[in-house]
């Protein structure tokens, strides 16, 4: 019944896939302005840009140019960056982890964070613990991204400078650190191109796990203090919304008669919250981290902004301003997928967390 | 059936103490309601602030939001808050927000700011709840393959986080403020047009509106007079709070160059102007955010109340 569902969920994603590109294909066909003239500069010649854009395939009409492009895509190829001039496929393996990091550090600390207060502000519903937690979650998701951002780095690099309470303002590790790839130390041969070695690199340059596989305490320490204030300033609105929500589910399922039923009989009031209250409440809370996932990403991008991280959506603000048709299409299209597999997760989950949802 | 057993005995047994029955309205209850809690009741004196300074910013500003003060005041750029009250010499002209990086009065263009987010959150929101009706409402009532490509064309809108597709979507109609308002309309409508839809599905079948259409009534009469009213408590609802991520989008996208120009006052764009001089000006950039931040809790603390207050399932859930 399960499987059947994912199933029946996973072919209802596809319209959705091909709607993604087919709409990133046409954004960076009508972005305005000459994509020739933005690589090569405004002084670049007609005989030199109608090469260009000869050897782009930029002259074609335009559903052959797309046709193309799907052709591409399923072979793993988004072409090269013109910006850049490296394939995109390569510069998304080395932008990629920074917003991978970024937005797990942020759920975490927002899980972390938000769970618990949640559940304490529902057990202890109005007392002096509830009503401030419901304040801070009100004042928390109305705050902007990036205005909380550069508050915390005036707090914590400039007030709290010479106190052990000081944390980096940007950038991921601190000048003349260096991080070395956990299949160089481990002395693995890679070969140069490939998926083997993607994949190494990719993990490779998410700096915690790196430096935990490398063992290398130095690294890990500081990738971690880069970590903590962009992570916080990303994971404040979702976590304000998971306390909020955990709190409203938890005193929903806490007025029912089964948890009655269950004190009645003696159990310690910890595992009836535990076990029978918030097991319970779980599905709201799934639905609402499903959410946050999307604010996350789209906050990454004023996130990495602010503390000068170089990811993904830095990447792709910066593409889109110099209108490099390759990475405005590959990193849409990577994020929009990201998306709906996330989406697809939840959704499933969804189904594993209550099985009624399987018969609609 | 235990209903109509009652009803008669107990009416005589509330007239016999004393109790008359005075017929009360949803929108009675509903403001009732809202206005027993407390944070509804903030957000509303937040707003209700807001929009006083709102209109009268002309008459309360102390300084031209756009004229520079060389010339005119003894100042420097980025200069700290000067408030006599605190202790600031009196010789010195009064900024009880400071100098911004133009030598402007920075409360001034602050209040000026509070106009235009106010514009900006109501009619991005007002745009998008027209056209979400609209799509909602056609498909959820003709259902069939129109439904189906609407709803489609609305999970796409959906795939993509929010903010990426609006920064995508001023990119292509170039940076501005009318096309940043375009963009976050386009970008929300999605929310808008599934929750119509979702009404329009739950009361089409019902035996009133097939009684309207026996007895004649056009389509868009039974749309509009019979089944989008049922939409109405859950887009007023929606609405309010669509108005406060409206406004936390629009500040952002001018904060990346994509929304308001200079010297525009918008507060997004102010801060985005002086966010390297965070370490210098620290004033310069946490008077518009907290602007910004107020705004938004304000429409947010408004849209939980009503919510609240529109769905009497929640009521003991409410703090």
């Amino acid at each position: 019944m399960l499987i059947q569902y994912i199933i029946r969920r996973f072919f209802s994603a596809i319209p959705v896939l091909f709607g993604i590109l087919l709409v990133t294909f046409t954004l960076a066909r009508v972005i305005p302005g000459d994509p020739c003239r933005a690589i090569l500069g405004e002084k670049a010649t007609q005989e030199v840009c109608d090469r260009f854009i000869r050897e782009k395939g930029l002259d074609k009409p335009i559903p052959v140019q797309f046709w193309v492009y799907l052709n591409e895509i399923a072979r793993g190829d988004f072409g090269q960056s013109f910006r850049y001039g490296m394939p995109v496929t390569r510069l998304l393996i080395e932008r990629l982890p920074t917003t991978v990091e970024l937005s797990f550090a942020a759920l975490f600390i927002s899980m972390l964070v938000g769970i618990p207060l949640g559940i304490i502000s529902a057990v202890k519903h109005n007392s002096w613990i509830d009503v401030f937690t419901m304040i801070w979650a009100n004042i928390g998701v109305s705050m902007p991204v990036f205005w909380l951002g550069l508050m915390l780095m005036y707090v914590f690099s400039l007030t709290l400078k010479d106190t052990p309470f000081w944390l980096p303002p940007s950038g991921r590790l601190s000048a003349g650190m260096s991080a070395d790839p956990f299949y160089v130390v481990w002395g693995w041969s890679l070969p140069e191109t490939g998926l083997r070695i993607a994949i190494a690199q990719f993990i490779s340059r998410l700096n915690i796990l790196n430096a935990l596989l490398t063992a290398n305490w130095a690294l890990l320490k500081d990738a971690i203090t880069h970590l903590i204030l962009p992570s916080v300033a990303l994971g404040t609105i979702p976590m304000a919304l998971i306390a909020r929500i955990t709190r409203s589910s938890m005193l929903e399922v806490l007025g029912q008669d089964y948890v009655r039923t269950a004190r009645a009989k003696g159990l310690p009031y910890l595992k009836i919250i535990l076990k029978h209250a918030f097991r319970n409440s779980l599905l709201p809370l799934v639905t609402v981290i499903g959410l946050s996932l999307g604010s996350l990403l789209g906050g990454a991008v004023l996130t990495e902004t602010i503390f000068g991280l170089s990811g993904v959506g830095r990447t792709l603000y910066d593409a889109i301003t110099a209108r490099d048709y390759g990475i405005v299409q590959a990193f849409t299209v990577v994020i929009a997928i990201f998306f709906v597999i996330l989406n697809l997760i939840v959704d499933i989950s969804y189904a594993y967390l209550d099985p009624r949802i399987r018969l609609d | 059936m235990s209903d109509q057993d009652a009803s008669p005995r107990q009416v005589t047994s509330l007239d016999a103490e004393g109790l008359s029955l005075k017929s009360v309205s949803l929108w009675q209850i509903t403001w009732r309601r809202f206005f027993r809690r407390k944070s509804a009741l903030v957000g509303l004196a937040i707003l209700a602030v807001l929009v006083f300074i709102a209109l009268t910013a002309q008459w309360i500003a102390p300084y031209d939001p756009y004229k520079p003060l060389i010339g005119i005041e003894k100042v420097q750029r980025r200069e700290k808050p000067c408030i006599h009250l605190l202790g600031c010499p009196k010789d010195k002209p009064q900024h009880i927000m400071g100098i911004d990086g133009n030598v402007r009065d920075q409360f001034s263009r602050l209040l000026f700011g509070a106009r235009l987010s106010l514009i900006i959150g109501i009619s991005t929101v007002s745009f998008a709840i027209i056209i979400g009706t609209i799509l909602g409402a056609v498909g959820g009532y003709f259902g069939g393959w129109i439904d189906n490509l609407i709803m489609r064309v609305m999970d796409v809108l959906l795939a993509f986080p929010s903010l990426l597709l609006a920064i995508t979507i001023v990119t292509v109609l170039g940076p501005g403020l009318i096309n940043a308002l375009i963009a976050i309309s386009i970008v929300s409508i999605p929310a808008y047009a599934r929750v119509v839809r979702a009404s329009v599905l739950s009361v089409r079948e019902m035996d009133y509106v097939a009684a309207s259409r026996a007895l004649g009534g056009s389509d868009s009469h039974i749309i509009f007079k019979r089944i989008l009213p049922n939409a109405l408590t859950p887009l007023i609802v929606q609405g309010t709070l669509g108005i406060a991520t409206a406004i936390l989008e629009a500040a952002a996208l001018s904060f990346l160059g994509l929304g308001a120009q200079p010297p525009t006052p918008e507060w997004g764009s102010m801060l985005g102007a002086e966010r390297n001089q965070v370490f210098t000006a620290p004033h310069l950039v946490f008077y518009p955010g907290f602007a910004i931040m107020l705004t938004v809790l304000s429409f947010n603390l408004i849209g939980d109340g009503l919510r609240d207050a529109l769905d009497p399932r929640l009521a003991h859930v409410s703090g």
